[in-house]
């Protein structure tokens, strides 16, 4: 890897995660607790346990069908838990709609990308910031002050949010003919206009060649140090995950089998037998 | 800077819109005045303008929030009968035929608008196919539940009566001798005084064109196409789903239940038979040939396809066959591949359209 | 004896409804695509029929044929009608869907609306708008409890026709090849393909069943209200396909039970309630069990997943 990034060091708290030690004095934006789902008779997750800091860059790794996906549906109460309780910000979610959610302060990407196809990237980001310059049905469309001020608005932030990736020239581009690379980007982007204080990010890397990975690295660690807010990744390219994620958990089968730093992981025993098979005896 | 010219695109389009709207309404009045007009023709101005609207509206809950309803003649439905109703009973009150004109209108898109919750908080937590055969179900029903309706208006005020036994007459209604019955059960209303003007048509659309244009770019526009694309995605960025979604499928009813009290206004006498799923057929057929999501395609649909049938009166008894070979042919080469990449290249996609390709 | 009666009309009537959305939801299962069209191939059988029925009846048989030779006659007229309406959905088929297949299911909504106006307009050409009167296929009534209580014949051969019509088509899904090829393009079209299942014949095939399907309830049909209309199919149609919803559409069991509990309901709102608003009464049902099962009663909801 040509770039070394930043690494805080990371303590362990109560709830037998760790968090970087520079969140310590921070309550932990994320607690989940024996979070679990039952579908049927399977156990999708069960028994998850996590903490997040502040301003961490968390991943969630762990064979394809581990039930990364099903956690942030989870979080995002795509799905309600059947066991379990998820902490946001130190506030119970239980009950909570992903509407609700969102407005809490988490904002999602998706592992199969879910755009606005038809609509402008611009206009992709201003859906984003719905409940950042809002006003009513009828101020649009009788065209009240409050139009104008709050569309103004709309337009300066979004053209913002679009610069963090450089995509400020793609604004009048339909988002559905993006390339592959910038629909994961404008993804994000419509994800930070919500305004959320922890980002999850679902294999923001699937699809992109290593140069476009590399530039991906320096931007998600940009945008924790810019918003200060925490990110949760799901990835498979475990350069990306390696370099940047401070605290790591693995999950296999729907539960978590290590949790640690990136060192801590790779020399992990039950990490390797879940990624490479138990090795042969003999 | 880039987004004023943005801004003055998308206004740019809307501006075209509704000049074309106003220059038309000019040509066709100053020739409706020359006498150039045949009388079947002029006759036809009014229905034409209903069901611009018509297809406006629709195209909103169609092409803009994306669910398919094949109920839309139930509004308009209910806004004729209590715009005919509303129009009646304030013969006296409101002398002035255009104020009383527009006061049905009103009452028509407000009845349409309560209509269109009762059906819209059910009917909108089904998806595809099943919303579209409830809306059909909920159009039948509206339109039985109107041929049952008797009501009569005399010195009292209103008389209403529900004959779900079918036994009940007119009588029934317990009238004094200045009582007038406007509402007659299946044969519908009778004696409406056809106070429906061409004018009234005209800025009903601009009207139309105004409510939906604005919307449409605005956040609340932003939100309803947000669903229409991605529903999840909508909901992970905070959107309020059902909200957003009986939004645009009330407005959509007020708009046709307006279109409609026009259209009953326009006929002495008109039965609820006529709103049935036929019409709510042909209405959609505006909005799918004229492109979803495409306000501009709508107007001219529903003009073409309304005129359509009376300019193939030579044909007399093949019109309504040529009509159905023309509209599988045009449905056939819209969505032949080549063919549709050719003309994609000659008309290019408005703002908030569908692209051809895209699934609803 | 009142309610058994009616009973008995809306299981018959019901049993109608249910043949027409057999073929509905044959053709939704597996080209995903609300067919309009359908309805008014009902009506095509229907005059085919009739056209047999009084063909022969005038030329070959005579007035004083045999017992024997008028019902040949009659079997020979439905036979026509089923075949002449299977030619017909492959014909549609062929010519108006297929070029679709890739399009929207908006724009095949449309073509099918086009095609039920074509069927509808040649037919008034045709035949004319003027009501035929449909001899029913088979006369007479079973009198039971000393004439308390009549079937008749036209009733109980309904029913028999779509228990056995029921039966045979669950046969043939979960055992032919062919009807297997028909299950598999219904999950998955292009895993079909890949597993050498040609799509195209197979869409091709169910269109030509739920046509039979058609004409064979349009024959039923007119042997109960025995007015021939070029509009005569579309109603039946939309209820016929209110059924299939209300049943789980893409399912067989579910349209046979749709069908069933629709013409019940039918039956009873126009016998208790009110003649004017039985349709109301039956759409009516069908949006409350969409609500309390949006998939219907026998169907599977499957959510979307994220």
């Amino acid at each position: 890897m040509a770039k070394e990034f930043e690494r805080g060091k990371m303590v362990p708290v109560p709830s037998h995660s760790i968090i970087p030690e520079r969140d310590i004095d921070k309550s932990p934006i994320l607690e989940c607790s024996h979070l679990g789902i039952q579908f049927g008779g399977l156990k999708a997750v069960d028994d998850f346990n996590l903490t997040i800091g502040r301003t961490e860059i968390a991943g969630l790794i762990g064979p394809n069908g581990a039930g990364k996906t099903t956690v942030f549906n989870l979080l995002t109460k795509v799905y309600q838990p059947t066991k379990g309780t998820i902490l946001l910000d130190g506030m119970d979610t239980t009950g909570k709609t992903t509407v609700q959610i969102n407005r809490m302060g988490i904002a999602r990407t998706f592992q199969n990308i879910r755009l606005f196809g038809n609509l402008s990237v611009e206009d992709n980001v201003k859906i984003g910031l719905h409940n950042q310059e809002a006003y009513s049905a009828l101020t649009g469309i009788l065209r009240l002050p409050g139009y104008w001020k709050r569309e103004k608005a709309a337009h300066q932030r979004a053209l913002e949010l679009l610069s963090i990736f450089d995509m400020q020239d793609m604004a009048e581009a339909k988002a559905g003919s993006l390339p592959y690379g910038a629909q994961r980007r404008l993804e994000i982007v419509r994800a930070l206009a919500t305004n959320p204080s922890l980002l999850l990010l679902d294999e923001p890397a699937a699809g992109m060649n290593p140069s476009e990975t590399a530039e991906l690295m320096e931007n998600i660690v940009k945008i924790r140090d810019m918003f200060h807010i925490a990110v949760l990744l799901i990835e498979h390219d475990m350069s990306l995950v390696m370099s940047i994620c401070e605290g790591i958990c693995v999950l296999n089968f729907g539960q978590v089998i290590a949790k640690g730093t990136a060192e801590e992981i790779q020399s992990n025993p039950a990490v390797i037998e879940a990624y490479l098979g138990k090795k042969k005896e003999g | 800077m880039k987004r004023l010219g943005t801004m003055k695109k998308a206004s740019k389009a809307n501006f075209a819109t509704y000049l074309g709207v106003i220059i038309a309404f000019v040509v066709v009045s100053l020739l409706k005045s020359g006498g150039v007009l045949s009388s079947s023709l002029s006759g036809l101005l009014i229905p034409v303008c209903c069901y611009v609207v018509m297809a406006l509206s629709l195209n909103l809950t169609v092409g803009v929030l994306g669910e398919l309803s094949l109920g839309h003649a139930g509004f308009m439905s209910v806004g004729a009968f209590s715009g005919i109703v509303a129009a009646m009973s304030l013969q006296e009150a409101i002398p002035f035929a255009p104020l009383r004109l527009a006061v049905a209108m009103v009452v028509g898109a407000l009845f349409a608008a309560v209509a269109g919750v009762i059906v819209g908080v059910p009917v909108l937590r089904l998806r595809g196919d099943y919303l579209a055969i409830v809306t059909l179900a909920f159009g039948e029903i509206i339109k039985d539940l109107l041929t049952c309706l008797l009501v009569g208006y005399d010195s009292n005020g209103l008389h209403i009566l529900f004959n779900a036994s079918g036994t009940l007459t007119v009588a029934d209604l317990g009238m004094d001798e200045t009582g007038v019955a406007i509402i007659k059960g299946a044969q519908g209303a009778t004696g409406t005084v056809t106070i429906a003007t061409f004018a009234a048509g005209f800025v009903l659309i601009l009207v139309t064109l105004f409510i939906i244009l604005n919307l449409v770019n605005s956040r609340s526009g932003r939100a309803v196409m947000a669903i229409r694309d991605n529903r999840i995605a909508a909901e992970s960025v905070g959107i309020n789903i059902t909200k957003y979604k009986l939004m645009a499928f009330v407005l959509s009813a007020a708009l046709a239940g307006a279109a409609g009290a026009l259209y009953g206004l326009n006929y002495s006498n008109l039965a609820a038979s006529k709103f049935n799923f036929n019409t709510s057929i042909l209405v959609l057929v505006f909005v799918v040939l004229g492109g979803l999501g495409n306000m501009w395609g709508s107007i001219i649909a529903a003009v073409v396809l309304t005129i359509l049938p009376e300019a193939l009166r030579e044909f007399a008894d093949y019109r309504m066959l040529v009509y159905a070979i023309v509209l599988i042919l045009v449905m056939l080469a819209t969505n032949n591949d080549q063919l549709k990449n050719l003309l994609k290249k000659i008309i290019p996609v408005r703002k908030g359209g569908l692209g051809d390709g895209e699934r609803v | 004896m009142e309610f058994l009666s009616y009973l008995i009309s809306g299981i018959s009537l019901g049993s109608v409804y249910a043949i027409i959305a057999l073929g509905y939801t044959m053709v939704y299962g597996i080209a995903k695509m609300l067919n309009f069209a359908h309805g008014d191939v009902i009506m095509v059988g229907g005059y085919v029929s009739f056209y047999a029925t009084s063909a022969l009846s005038s030329s070959l048989l005579g007035p004083d044929a045999s017992m024997g030779a008028v019902a040949a006659g009659k079997i020979i007229s439905i036979l026509l009608a089923v075949l002449v309406c299977t030619v017909l959905g492959i014909i549609i088929e062929r010519l108006a869907y297929k070029p679709l297949r890739s399009a929207t299911s908006l724009a095949v909504l449309i073509t099918a609306i086009g095609v039920s106006y074509f069927l509808q307009n040649a037919a008034q050409l045709l035949f004319g708008t003027a009501p035929k009167s449909f001899t029913p296929v088979v006369q007479n009534q079973l009198s039971l409890f000393g004439g308390q209580l009549n079937i008749s014949y036209v009733s109980l051969l309904t029913v028999i026709a779509c228990i056995i019509i029921m039966l045979a088509l669950t046969a043939f899904t979960s055992k032919s090849k062919l009807g297997k090829a028909m299950r598999a393009c219904s999950e998955d079209k292009g895993a079909a393909q890949l597993m050498g299942i040609n799509v195209n014949r197979t869409i091709s095939m169910t269109f030509a069943i739920g046509s039979a399907l058609a004409a064979v309830a349009g024959v039923l049909l007119c042997s109960f209200s025995p007015t021939l209309m070029p509009t005569t199919g579309s109603m039946p149609g939309i209820k016929a396909f209110t059924a299939a919803v209300f049943g789980g559409i893409g399912s067989i069991p579910g349209a046979f039970l749709g069908g069933i509990l629709l013409g019940i309901i039918e039956s009873m709102a126009k016998a208790y309630i009110s003649t004017q608003l039985a349709n109301a009464i039956v759409f009516a049902v069908l949006i409350v069990v969409l609500l309390v099962r949006p998939a219907g009663l026998l169907g599977k909801y499957v959510p979307e997943k994220v």
